[in-house]
């Protein structure tokens, strides 16, 4: 079960508190540049040596049953293809339900996420399970679309019941510098979400650098994001880890800054249990404890829910398992 | 009690069989062990086997049949055939692996993920460079063109030191035979065994016996080596009293050296730098094998205006560590290599806390066993404590501060030593001002603790003479000129 | 009525001015047949203690100097030695017994000493250096710095050649010098460091201590401030054990270039052969940098 705040914000709490933040009485550009090209820069080669070491952690037996559990319960279940149907949605909301089963012990994920119009039938579908709908909003995947439409977008899907929505920033603006817009747009959303959850997608494959990651992290912080996003899924690369852990460093020092916490969710590209594995010794090392729950951890993702449960059945029983012993949704 | 906590991962030493006792290899063959004293394992104490002490005549044994078989075989073989024998011990090495691995981190104490990431992959790697450069001597600069092909200079006695046993075996037999040399090597006394597997790697790659000779012993061992009058060249890798009494010993003749010794490095970190990765830099600079290594960024310099942040972020990272039983795969630091080395690492952070530094350790449980020190930072430390001016050669970090890059040179460069310094910030001609100015052989730049077959190591100053690795690594064991005529370096 | 000639008083060398000896003692200089040529100042260890100070004071400035400027230095150093070839001769033909024809020639090679290691101040990093291909994102480059204030036994025979022999490739990497000059025929050597002075070489770059080779050497190669030493001068010298010097010079781990031997006993080399680059490598340290190449 997860539990998620139910404050809501205007867009005008939220740039008041980024000039809190900033120290600054009037929220410009220029003080967002100043800002995120005064924080501290990333070495690319250190950051992916300390991000494979942390992958080299041998994770076996209670431990590994333990993480398995834990990944579980953090994926965000997902289908985003124009091939979307009721029949697909519900039955992924099926699995969802009941993960494997030959082992109702096995637990559920966090959640189902889907494109706006298809929040009313996984709601249906889910009922009072406790498992979260999530919808991408804003015109995803490439964001391209006037802000009118985006908030209409993000409107429909909470009408239609979404507990959370996952936005993508403008990349382009953010890449010809134009911080300002893209703190604006997240703050619009955010307060068009209401009480439900945002969690902003910053297509990280599109910021390339490791800065740019560490700067388009704070900005959708500092812009009301509960939630930082890798990635849509629609562009390589996608989840990785070194992203992911300049994530995890960015919102364990924004709680030291601020004293709020924001949850991360690498998406896409994580289908194995080790993967999964690797992320959660990134989270315990470097966010910390904190976050190794679903209300601040989340997996984007479809395929890997499988490979947890085979691995899962391989503890319980001692065999390796089969394709054949997992459901496909 | 974490809530990740994961589960004991050990990894498995049935791999590798230890004998009960040892002899000395001499001639390609194992002498009848005697006058043996243990080595044991520092992570519990329990002894892993016995090694012999070589006398004054087994190294005049040693000697001569390195002297043997460079007259009689290596000398006079292509280098092209030497180099397909180097080949052969690399892949050996490479085949052998986890053996070495498992082997090595029980007799030094070191985590097994060090010795199966770094120690035993780079000492192949060292050998596979070497392989190569055995046929192609001629191509390396040494020597003006039309000059004479660079020689061996005959037989060289080598002694390392515990802290990376095969490592810096590779360091030194690779580059010897390449040239041409034959080897008399003695491995420290607390950490023979890999050594003596490695004389199995020399018997399965039907190397011709005595050119490479493994002599156990102690201090006295090393001194009959060192001071045997067949003995043409010495590479000695180890503290700086030795490495004194080292040069003395060979003074007047015509012995070569070259000698890796101490280190006090600098790691130094402005306030722009990469902070997170700076902290892995700071982090890996001195707690990489327990800070047992001559190169560790043992003085972190820190830039006043970022102290603070700095050694937070430093004590949370430490926060992570995970010390124990160096076998277990998720062991970021293992035990002290023995108890003389703990002692000294104890009473040096005793006498650091009398003079005025803070001492801060994370929590973490000991084993009740074995030789054992927490990751330490002492902060508050002056350049005039000994803590910032003496070699530790442990798991802790002497914390100091600068305002200006000129004070973190000046500070950087006031020491004896100088083998190695850490610079970290954002600005790309700091770094080259930086790297300018610092007086230390190997200067890392944004990383920490880097090595390769292929770069230059070695130091300035009291951090000792000649350079291992990369062409210039090769200079050490070629003679160019007829010394008669010219003169030469030592 | 002839003119009564204008004597030299032949002073020291150190931090680009020319002292007496602080011991307030000099020393009869004789030509190799044995008539008093002049009175030279006889230093004393005080005087290489200062003439470390002076060096290591010039050292930042000469070893961060760009090679170009160096080799222009040192080039010019070679133009003033031809302006004053002429003294050149008549003080290396009284000083080492050789006939005016031979002892030009001497000169002449001296100069073209010079010269050639003049040229060689901006190649010696690109022939000593190179890029090193590590197996990992990172560059990583080996490049020659100079080692430091180079203590230098200058050879006892060749007062000149051989002088400028020892001298040159020490500083052409950019070391500064001590250099205790041939105790018997010292005047060159006085008249070079004047060369010296009036060709752009910093002061304290080469310091010249004129001096009995026995009584000053212990002090240089124990001399905890000298980076490295050069014994080539301790061939021919009275009472000098090169072994004592070289085992002194242990307590700071100097860096040592050894004397040429013949049948074990130092001998000076021929100073007419190839200098190679022996004596540059000698008195240089190979710095390797790394830096991560990333985003």
């Amino acid at each position: 079960m997860v539990t998620v705040s139910t404050t809501t914000h205007t867009a005008q709490d939220l740039t008041a508190q980024a000039r809190d933040v900033l120290g600054v009485s009037r929220l410009t550009n220029h003080a967002l540049t100043s800002w995120l090209h005064g924080l501290p820069g990333v070495d690319q080669v250190g950051c992916e040596a300390r991000a494979a070491s942390l992958g080299t952690r041998s994770v076996k037996t209670t431990s590994k049953a333990w993480a398995i559990d834990t990944a579980i319960g953090m994926i965000d279940l997902t289908t985003l293809e124009g091939s979307d149907t009721v029949g697909k949605v519900r039955s992924l909301c099926a699995k969802a339900l009941v993960p494997d089963p030959l082992d109702p012990t096995t637990p559920r994920p966090a959640a189902i996420c889907v494109y706006g119009d298809m929040v009313a039938t996984a709601k249906a579908a889910l009922g009072d399970s406790g498992i979260h709908v999530a919808a991408v909003a804003t015109a995803f995947p490439s964001g391209r679309a006037s802000m009118p439409v985006k908030l209409a977008d993000t409107r429909d899907a909470v009408e239609a019941g979404a507990d959370e929505i996952d936005m993508v920033i403008d990349r382009g603006a953010f890449l010809a510098g134009d911080y300002l817009t893209v703190f604006n747009q997240i703050a619009e959303v955010k307060q068009a979400c209401g009480t439900a959850h945002l969690k902003v997608i910053m297509e990280t494959g599109e910021l390339v650098t490791y800065d740019n990651v560490r700067r388009a992290s704070y900005l959708s912080m500092l812009a009301g994001g509960d939630f930082i996003k890798t990635s849509t899924g629609k562009v390589q690369p996608a989840a990785t880890l070194p992203v992911t852990l300049i994530m995890l460093e960015a919102v364990r020092d924004w709680r030291d800054l601020t004293g709020s916490q924001v949850g991360v969710k690498p998406a896409g590209g994580i289908k194995t249990t080790k993967d999964a594995i690797k992320y959660l010794v990134m989270v315990s090392e470097i966010a910390g404890d904190d976050w190794l729950t679903p209300e601040w951890f989340r997996f984007g993702a479809s395929s890997l829910l499988n490979d947890l449960i085979l691995q899962r059945q391989k503890l319980a029983t001692g065999a390796y398992s089969g394709a054949d012993y997992v459901t496909i949704d | 009690m974490p809530k990740f906590e994961y589960a004991p991962a050990p990894e498995s030493r049935a791999i590798v069989t230890i004998e009960k006792s040892y002899g000395l290899f001499i001639d390609g063959a194992f002498t009848r062990p005697k006058a043996t004293f243990p080595t044991v394992n520092p992570a519990d104490e329990t002894v892993l086997a016995e090694v012999s002490q070589a006398g004054p005549k087994d190294v005049d044994k040693a000697v001569a049949a390195a002297r043997r078989a460079y007259e009689g075989v290596w000398g006079r073989m292509s280098g092209a055939e030497r180099g397909k024998y180097l080949f052969r011990i690399a892949r050996i090495l490479q085949e052998r692996a986890r053996e070495f691995a498992v082997l090595e981190t029980l007799d030094n104490g070191k985590p097994i993920k060090e010795t199966r990431d770094v120690d035993v992959p780079v000492a192949a790697a060292h050998f596979f460079y070497h392989a190569g450069w055995a046929d192609k001597l001629e191509y390396a600069g040494l020597s003006a063109s039309g000059a004479d092909v660079p020689r061996p200079h005959g037989v060289v006695g080598q002694v390392i030191p515990w802290n990376f046993p095969l490592l810096m075996l590779a360091w030194k037999i690779a580059p010897a035979l390449a040239t041409g040399n034959t080897v008399v090597l003695k491995p420290a006394e607390t950490t023979p065994l890999s050594a003596l597997l490695f004389a199995e790697v020399c018997q399965q790659a039907e190397l011709p016996a005595g050119v490479v000779n493994i002599i156990t012993g102690d201090g006295r061992t090393g001194q009959a080596l060192v001071e045997h009058p067949d003995v043409d060249k010495i590479a000695f890798t180890g503290s700086t009293d030795v490495g004194k009494a080292i040069a003395r010993s060979i003074a007047g003749t015509s012995k070569k050296a070259t000698l890796e010794l101490g280190g006090k490095a600098a790691n130094i970190v402005f306030d722009d730098a990469p902070l997170d990765q700076a902290v892995e830099g700071i982090v890996n600079g001195i707690f990489f094998n327990q800070g047992q290594v001559c190169c560790a960024g043992s003085r972190l310099l820190v830039q006043e205006n970022v102290h603070d942040q700095v050694v937070a972020k430093l004590k949370r990272r430490l926060g992570t560590l995970r010390v124990g039983d160096p076998m277990d795969k998720n062991s970021d630091l293992g035990a002290i290599n023995s108890r003389a080395q703990l002692d000294r690492i104890t009473s040096l952070v005793e006498a650091g806390v009398a003079e005025g530094a803070e001492r801060w350790s994370p929590e973490c449980t000991l084993p009740t066993k074995g030789y054992w020190f927490p990751p330490t930072v002492l902060t508050g430390v002056s350049q005039t404590h000994r803590v910032a001016t003496e070699e530790i050669f442990g798991p802790v970090l002497s914390v100091l501060t600068f305002r200006t890059p000129q004070e973190a040179v000046a500070k950087a460069n006031n020491s004896a030593y100088g083998l190695s310094a850490g610079v970290w910030t954002e600005k790309g001609s700091r770094i080259l001002w930086m790297a300018d100015q610092l007086k230390a052989g190997v200067v890392w730049a944004n990383t920490f603790n880097r090595f390769d077959p292929t770069s230059p190591f070695g130091g300035y100053k009291e951090s000792g003479y000649g350079r291992e690795g990369g062409r210039h690594g090769l200079e050490a064991y070629v003679t160019t000129a007829p010394s008669t005529l010219t003169g030469a370096a030592r | 009525m002839s003119r009564l000639d204008v004597r030299k008083t032949y002073k020291l060398y150190i931090g680009g001015k020319f002292p007496r000896s602080e011991s307030g003692r000099s020393y009869e200089v004789v030509s190799a047949t044995g008539e008093f040529l002049a009175n030279a100042a006889m230093g004393s260890r005080k005087d290489v203690r200062d003439a470390v100070v002076a060096a290591r004071a010039a050292l930042p400035g000469w070893s961060g100097a760009t090679a170009y400027n160096r080799g222009q230095v040192l080039y010019r150093v070679a133009e003033v030695l031809e302006g004053r070839r002429a003294q050149f001769v008549d003080e290396v033909a009284a000083s080492e017994g050789l006939t005016a024809r031979a002892a030009g020639a001497v000169v002449d090679a001296a100069i073209d000493r010079v010269v050639w290691y003049s040229g060689w101040t901006d190649k010696i990093a690109q022939v000593l250096g190179n890029l090193n291909p590590v197996a990992g994102p990172f560059f990583n480059v080996s490049a020659p710095e100079p080692t430091g204030v180079v203590g230098v036994l200058a050879p006892q025979a060749s007062s000149l050649l051989g002088l400028v022999s020892v001298v040159a490739p020490v500083i052409a990497s950019g070391n500064t010098a001590v250099v205790v000059s041939s105790a018997a025929r010292p005047l060159p050597a006085v008249t070079f460091s004047e060369v010296l002075a009036t060709s752009d070489v910093p002061g304290g770059v080469v310091n010249i201590v004129t001096a009995q080779t026995a009584e000053v050497a212990t002090w240089l190669a124990a001399h905890r401030d000298v980076n490295a030493i050069d014994l080539t001068g301790v061939a021919g010298a009275e009472g000098v054990d090169w072994a004592a010097l070289e085992a002194e010079a242990a307590g700071n781990l100097k860096r040592v270039y050894r004397p040429a031997l013949a049948d074990g006993a130092p001998v000076e080399p021929d100073w007419n052969a190839d200098p190679g680059l022996g004596r540059i490598r000698a008195f240089v340290e190979t710095k390797t940098v790394w830096h991560p190449k990333g985003l």
